[in-house]
């Protein structure tokens, strides 16, 4: 589904260059489950944006599900990025006015959705994160943990076909840390394509196939039969 | 996004700004008020002034002695006419201008008039009986002026409401004998009302017959003349036909002006229509002001709320939806404010109303719509700056500011 070729990304600071994204060709297959690990400042970032349409890349080719996405205007790719992507943050970003449930509705607000049908699908998006109780509170008024899952309810109910996932748990304790892990591994299974940018080895080491970049570049992309 | 959910997250956005919502509330709400009550205002004295004429009729014509000159050149030197209009001349008048019924001749003065041991400084009136039914005063006692020749003087008055109690308490005025500087006259009739008209208070004033009042002044010239129109005769024809006859009393030289009420009316009004909207202006400037506010707000809550914006361009909120968002707010604050600042403008319009009773204070229904309107407008004007700015932000770039 995804099919980068020849993409590079410089970022020009003063008069150094910073090559964040250096010559990337990757190939990534629906329902595939992708960990990117690396230095920091080694273009995951980056890369997961670019992946996510949030950034353009310099030159190089990337298509998405068979769309050339090089070649769109900034319609066309807020369209794909609400129709196909969805997005988890390590800081949440969840718009701290509106309660869980209304931040889980928010794709479906924007695209028009009445609020009666908004309520039935996002009902069930609670009850499988296990937020169901906490759905009239505010972001402030829940754990790390809670925040995460709410933006992954959020990430996930327009149904898209690819998460991108930078740090997920880069702001949580372990535990839930893993529940988001589990959670996100869950919508793995069930055929979302996943991304998941991540510094903790063992999070990485849970992926099928595990992206390692230096310098903006691949530096080594192995697949492995048997998960740990 | 439905209309309703724009309504409800905007509402949400700027309940979290309260300080800066409530600022922009004031601003808004006090330019429209501004209007509201400015344009009040002016059409209140536009109001009073065609009010005022109303009680002239439009069939009548008043005369004045001297002329304005309004082709230029030097205003005579003395300052006043020439010729006085006389009362002979009124006579003639009414002989050889077929289109005039009526017509009630005016001296004008200032004197004592006392009753026993009662006294008041009252303006006198020197006209005729028919002064009474062509300004529509009506007599509550006795009767008005009895019909005379015009040059006939006789010792009877006619006095105004509040004169009468001055002097009479509520004790009977009619029949009764009164002193005006040295000359008695007996009261024939009470002035009904309070007689406002002009600005000057009829209600206090006296009126005796012309010749009367020509021999208590010791005057010749006569202050002003109304005269009515016989229907069915075009008022401007009867104009310049008295205008002509008048010519010919003075020597061939047109030394009166004529004037219409009708024609001034129109004056009167265009010209307060404008004042209206001069003040109108006034108010709409305060407007545009606040729309300079309405920029700045929207542009620190746009600078505020950067990562908000990166995140909705992340969930696929294309430009135009951000920039409806942040128009929304600045619309919704400026609908707001308008209808605050109509509430409050209407409140102030309403006791100046009760204050001033003679003076029909009301805002007029443009005036609410166009500040509605122009409330708006402004700020969504001034909000579209800010509001593109966030638009045309890079997702990336905002989502990764705090
Ligand atoms: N907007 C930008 N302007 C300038 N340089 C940038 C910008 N974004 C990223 N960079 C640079 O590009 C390089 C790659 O950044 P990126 O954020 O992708 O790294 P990363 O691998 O995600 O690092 P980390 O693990 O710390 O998040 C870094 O050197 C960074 O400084
Ligand atoms: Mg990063």
């Amino acid at each position: 589904m995804i099919e980068v070729s020849g993409v590079n990304k410089t970022f020009v600071l003063g008069d150094s260059t910073v090559h964040a994204l250096a010559d990337i060709n990757l190939r990534i297959e629906q329902g595939e489950y992708v960990s990117v690990m690396g230095p920091s400042g080694s273009g995951k970032s980056t890369l997961l944006n670019m992946l996510g349409l949030l950034d353009r890349p310099d030159n190089g080719r990337y298509s998405l599900n068979g769309v050339d996405t090089q070649t769109l205007d900034e319609n066309e790719r807020a369209r794909l990025r609400r129709e196909q992507i969805g997005f988890v943050f390590q800081s949440y970003h969840l718009i701290a006015r509106l309660t869980a449930r209304e931040n889980v509705e928010m794709p479906l607000m924007l695209a028009g959705v009445p609020a009666k049908e908004r309520h039935e699908a996002v009902a069930g998006i609670l009850e499988k994160l296990g937020i169901a109780k906490r759905a009239d509170h505010l972001p402030n008024q829940l754990s790390g943990g809670e925040r995460q899952r709410v933006a992954i309810g959020r990430s996930i109910v327009m149904k898209p076909a690819l998460l991108l996932a930078d740090e997920p748990t880069g702001n949580l304790d372990s535990r839930s840390g893993a529940e988001v892990t589990q959670i996100l591994e869950n919508l793995n299974r069930e055929g979302i394509t996943l991304l998941i940018v991540t510094h903790d080895n063992s999070m990485g080491d849970r992926a099928r196939r595990r992206i390692r970049m230096v310098d903006g570049a691949v530096a080594t992309d192995k697949t492995f039969e048997h998960v740990a | 996004m439905r209309l309703l959910d724009l309504l409800r997250f905007s509402i949400l956005a700027l309940r979290r700004q309260r300080f800066r919502s409530a600022m922009l509330l004031t601003a808004v709400g006090l330019g429209v008020s501004a209007v509201v009550i400015l344009t009040a205002l002016g059409e209140g004295a536009r109001g009073y002034v065609l009010g005022e004429f109303a009680y002239l009729g439009t069939d009548t014509v008043i005369m004045i002695p001297g002329r304005k000159e309004t082709t230029g050149g030097m205003p005579p030197m003395t300052g006043v006419a020439a010729h006085a209009i006389t009362l002979e001349e009124m006579e003639v008048l009414q002989r050889a201008v077929p289109g005039v019924t009526s017509l009630a001749p005016m001296v004008m003065g200032n004197g004592p008039v006392s009753y026993k041991s009662r006294e008041r400084d009252s303006m006198v009136v020197g006209t005729t009986a028919a002064f009474f039914p062509l300004r529509k005063l009506e007599i509550a006692q006795g009767s008005g002026l009895p019909e005379l020749a015009l040059g006939e003087g006789k010792q009877v008055a006619v006095i105004g409401q509040k004169l009468k109690e001055a002097l009479f308490d509520s004790g009977r005025a009619v029949g009764q004998w009164i002193r005006l500087r040295d000359y008695r006259f007996r009261v024939v009739g009470v002035l009904a009302g309070s007689g406002d008209s002009f600005g000057a208070d009829l209600s206090e004033a006296i009126f005796i017959p012309v010749a009367s009042a020509q021999a208590v002044f010791n005057v010749h010239g006569l202050f002003r003349v109304t005269l009515k129109v016989k229907e069915n005769y075009q008022v401007e024809a009867v104009k310049s036909a008295i205008a002509k006859q008048m010519q010919a009393l003075h020597n061939g030289e047109l030394d009166v002006t004529i004037i219409s009420p009708d024609a001034m009316l129109s004056t009167f009004d265009s010209i307060l229509r404008v004042m209206t909207l001069g003040v109108a202006g006034i108010g709409a400037i305060s407007l545009v002001v606040s729309g300079i506010l309405v920029m700045n707000v929207t542009l620190m809550s746009v600078k505020q709320r950067t990562a908000e914006i990166g995140l909705l361009k992340a969930l696929g909120a294309p430009s135009s939806q951000v920039r409806t968002l942040f128009l929304t707010e600045a619309g919704l604050i400026a609908a707001a404010g308008a209808v605050l600042g109509i509430l409050v403008g209407h409140g102030v319009v309403l006791i100046g109303a009760k204050v001033y009773p003679g003076v029909p204070f009301a805002t007029p229904a443009w005036a609410l719509w166009a500040s509605l309107a122009l409330a708006i407008g402004t700020a969504l004007l001034f909000a579209w700056l800010p509001a593109q700015q966030a638009a045309d932000m890079e997702p990336v770039d905002a989502l990764g500011k705090k």
